[in-house]
């Protein structure tokens, strides 16, 4: 084909994941050594036998983490069979303690599934495939430089054997953005179970597969029959670590393959690294050099029954239905449910605000200002839950009347997070507590008197000149009047 | 009079007092100890020092014994006869000039020559009682599960156990006793079953009347004229004893030679796939390109022996795309023939008995051209391993080669029933 025909084509995206969440247990999945860091632990210290894979060492399967993965398949909608297998995936690579990977091969943990997540306003839905429990590898780093430039590599197996989920969808993606929304939606879900932590280093990798089909392909319902799939070349994106870098990575994959076919050239189906640092993905091995893992069951953990078991696992109630709840309970409207449930933390903090308080003015205060600050801040309600009480009392403090809305907004909320007050210092140290009603009377006298040109203008109707009074007023008493008050004390004395 | 027996001479006392306090153990070098170099007769092991006993190595200490030593093996167990160590072959202390059997060879020897009363060895395909039969001493290999491999260098993870090597079955049940029981760090240990005979030294009580033992027709057809005559007479003895003896056919057995080397070689590929140079024996020599996969197969090069090189090579292509269904599928499922097999048969049976060893043992050297004679060797012991049932060998008698042992083979966790049947051999 000429490169003038090639340009009318109208291509089309296709993207599948493999998404590796770190699930959070309170030990490795194969043995008892902790999965949290501490700090500034050395290398290879928090390790035995089993996840150094020392010789005759083995492993014993981490309830903790067959819980979380069960949790996982009933937020997926998954199907849990009655029993589970594990399988050593082989191959060679110096983070893997046995040269093998302990992982699911035929007998997933849970099998097919699906996600509803929006993107740009639309609901879509992706089937999952299968997700799966394996070991983390331990990790590397390359002194001096890269992977290829550097003159050695140290090995630290703290983090080998933490769990790991592996969760693979159909290629049921049509563009970066929607694998973007696909992970966010994802790990909020996995946030909520309480078997994800998202700001954990590492806690996310993502592997894409990209392909390019004509856009005529793509039947009314967005399928693609598999023939046309086969037979496209597609590229495995490695390497991925955020749901911004697989919005970038993917569309700068999308965009290099349409570039290739669009100037008559055919996409090489290979393995491909993304530079985040470069923001471009380059090649790591061709098709000829793929792998092969030569799985077999691995002997040293016997099969696993989760029948029976599985039904005493409970799951919380998950974001789009906390969502839908927080509409009708609280009758908040559908911005304010949406923020107040992104995170099961801030869900959580909203309910016991709210507990106390009229929803509304909880919402005002939680997803407004307290999310506001917080993210202006850099910070994340999981930085102040521990601080609930504090909050409460804040909100109890504008709620009656003891302070005004004005300085606890600004005042109060941002000297408790700036300089981790309770809320009864500022206001003490600030001096907010409502100036009491003599001295109101007085700066309202003070006002009237000193402002005579004001005076006339308001007995001759301009609505502004009230305005400037008030403002006089709330100057002198440093800002702690009760700006309502004020309002009504003012038009008593003009019109008296 | 030193026989080789051992690669590493020291002695670990146990507790003060226990089942064992007073006796001496000799261990197989592939099961961990904390503290004393674990080299599976390799040399990529030369160094290594595990951090950590074997849970049958803590039961061994907590019952008294004093361990004197690590004994010398086929290197990781592979082999028959012993002569594939690094560490040099073991003589035969009741047949000079002839090999002592393998892979537990150190072990069997250590014992026979008494230079330890009791031993620990390991049995992936008969490396426990192949080296008893051949030295004149009893070995027993247990179910699948009743001994914790939690320590045990792995070869063929879904095939091995650790067994007891002794002069006598009563020794041996003692010391099995030490070693069984599930361990919540081997995930594939099992209690046996609530109405299983587990006092197993009070079972060495010589009364097999009333006992049924088949024998295997096809067990009989390769095996060697004295051999032969030799069994025949330990049969008689036991029936004389009041046991009967009937033929029993088991089919699947022809099968189970090519399925268990399939099967163990696959295992093999992937567990000795972490000694690539980087964290166990000697660094690959040579172009230092910085290509991991040249370092690694340079470091293999060097730190294995010919045996292991053939097994692992001949693993990985079994378990190859492509070859997988063709190998390691169908093994697969010869196994679960072989198990159906041993089923059947225990429906109408007590024991099975056959030769251990169709042969006598080799005179040294004999077998390390031919590969394959030596695999089929192992035609009598490893169906027991691919059934995961127990298996005791006893001395029956020798010829003018060397010693016969007669093998005893039981259900799942009947090894009260083969020491009882064994013991009434002596």
């Amino acid at each position: 084909m000429t490169a003038q025909t090639a340009e009318q084509r109208d291509l089309t995206a296709v993207i599948g994941l493999e998404v590796h969440v770190q699930l959070e247990t309170e030990t490795k999945i194969f043995c008892g050594c902790s999965t949290q860091p501490d700090d500034d632990e050395e290398p290879n210290t928090r390790t035995c036998p089993v996840c150094l894979g020392l010789p005759g060492a083995l492993p014993v399967l981490n309830e903790g983490a067959v819980e979380a993965a069960v949790k996982v398949g009933k937020a997926l909608g998954s199907e849990i069979p009655e029993e589970t297998r594990f399988h050593r995936k082989n191959y060679y690579y110096p983070d893997l303690p046995k040269n093998f990977q302990i992982t699911q091969y035929d007998a997933p943990i849970c099998d097919s599934g699906e996600i509803e997540f929006g993107v740009d306003g639309d609901r879509r839905t992706v089937e999952i495939e299968r997700a799966h429990l394996e070991e983390d590898p331990g990790s590397l780093s390359h002194a001096g430089g890269s992977i290829d430039t550097a003159e050695y590599t140290l090995i630290d197996y703290n983090r080998a054997g933490t769990p790991l989920m592996e969760i693979v969808t159909a290629p049921d993606f049509r563009s970066a953005a929607e694998a973007r929304a696909f992970l966010a939606k994802l790990t909020e879900v996995l946030e909520y179970l309480g078997v994800f932590d998202v700001t954990r280093n590492g806690s996310l990798r993502v592997d894409a597969n990209l392909s390019i089909v004509d856009a005529a392909e793509v039947d009314e319902g967005g399928g693609i029959d598999e023939e046309t799939l086969e037979s496209a070349n597609r590229t495995e994106v490695k390497n991925i670590s955020s749901h911004k870098g697989a919005e970038k990575a993917l569309a700068y994959e999308e965009t290099r393959q349409k570039n290739a076919i669009q100037r008559g050239r055919e996409v090489e189906q290979e393995t491909r690294h993304w530079d985040e640092s470069r923001g471009i993905t380059v090649s790591m091995r061709s098709k000829e050099e793929e792998k092969d893992y030569r799985y077999f069951r691995e002997a040293d953990l016997p099969p696993l029954r989760v029948s029976g078991w599985k039904e005493e696992i409970e799951i919380p109630e998950l974001p789009d239905a906390r969502r839908e709840r927080f509409r009708e309970e609280y009758g908040l409207d559908a911005e304010s449910a949406s923020k107040l449930t992104s995170t099961k933390q801030v869900a959580d903090f909203y309910e016991r605000i709210a507990e106390k308080f009229d929803s509304g003015l909880a919402a005002t205060w939680v997803a407004d200002n307290l999310l506001g600050e917080l993210h202006y801040r850099d910070m994340a309600i999981t930085d102040v839950t521990d601080r609930l009480g504090e909050f409460t009392r804040l909100v109890e403090l504008v709620d009656t009347g003891e302070i005004t809305v004005k300085n606890a907004e600004e005042v109060v909320l941002r000297r408790m997070l700036d300089d981790r007050l309770d809320p009864e210092t500022v206001v003490e140290s600030e001096g907010l507590g409502k100036t009491d009603d003599d001295a109101v009377a007085a700066a309202v006298s003070d006002a009237i008197e000193e402002n005579p040109d004001a005076v006339e203008d308001y007995h001759a109707g301009e609505d502004g000149a009230l305005n400037f009074l008030v403002g006089q007023v709330m100057a002198e008493t440093g800002g702690s009047a009760d700006p309502g008050t004020v309002n009504e004390l003012l038009r008593e004395r003009l019109e008296g | 009079m030193s026989h080789n027996a051992f690669i590493t001479e020291e002695r670990i006392e146990g507790d003060a007092d226990g089942a064992l306090a007073g006796r001496t153990v000799a261990v197989k070098d592939n099961i961990s100890t904390a503290g004393l170099r674990t080299t599976c007769g390799s040399t990529t092991l030369e160094e290594y020092v595990p951090p950590y006993d074997a849970t049958v190595v803590e039961r061994l200490k907590a019952a008294g014994a004093t361990i004197v030593g690590k004994t010398n093996m086929d290197e990781f167990g592979m082999g028959t006869t012993t002569e594939t160590s690094a560490f040099g072959p073991v003589e035969n202390p009741a047949a000079e000039g002839r090999v002592p059997g393998g892979s537990s060879g150190g072990s069997a020897a250590a014992v026979a020559a008494g230079e330890a009363d009791l031993a620990l060895g390991s049995d992936t395909g008969g490396s426990v009682r192949c080296p008893a039969a051949f030295c004149g001493v009893v070995g027993i290999k247990p179910t699948y599960g009743l001994v914790s491999r939690y320590g045990l260098v792995a070869y063929a993870n879904s095939l091995e156990q650790i067994g007891p090597l002794a002069p006598t079955v009563e020794e041996a049940a003692e010391l099995l006793e030490v070693l069984a029981g599930s361990d919540p760090n081997d995930a594939t240990t099992r209690e046996p079953p609530a109405d299983a005979e587990t006092d197993y030294a009070a079972a060495a009580d010589g009364d097999v009347s009333g006992l049924t033992i088949g024998v295997p027709t096809e067990l009989l057809e390769g095996a060697d004229d004295g051999v032969r005559a030799i069994f025949e007479d330990a049969l008689a003895e036991l029936e004389m004893k009041g046991a009967t003896t009937t033929a029993v056919s088991l089919p699947s057995v022809e099968a189970a030679v090519q399925a268990y080397y399939v099967i163990a070689m696959s295992e093999a590929s992937s567990n000795l796939a972490r000694f690539d140079g980087v964290r166990y024996g000697r660094s690959g020599e040579g172009e230092d390109d910085g290509n991991w996969n040249e370092s690694f197969a340079a470091a293999r090069d060097v730190g294995f022996g010919e045996e292991v090189k053939r097994r692992v090579l001949l693993g990985t292509y079994a378990l190859s795309a492509g070859y997988h269904d063709k190998y390691y599928k169908k093994a697969q499922d010869a196994r679960a023939w072989v198990k159906q097999d041993f089923d059947s048969a225990f429906e109408s049976v007590d024991v099975l008995a056959s030769p251990t060893m169709p042969v006598p043992p080799f005179e040294r050297g004999e077998s390390l051209d031919d590969p394959l004679q030596m695999y089929l060797a192992d035609a009598n012991t490893v169906p027991i391993n691919l059934a995961n049932l127990p298996a005791i060998s006893v001395p029956a008698g020798e010829t003018d080669e060397g010693p016969v042992g007669l093998q005893l083979v039981g259900p799942a966790f009947g090894e009260a029933t083969i020491i009882r049947a064994g013991s009434a051999l002596s």
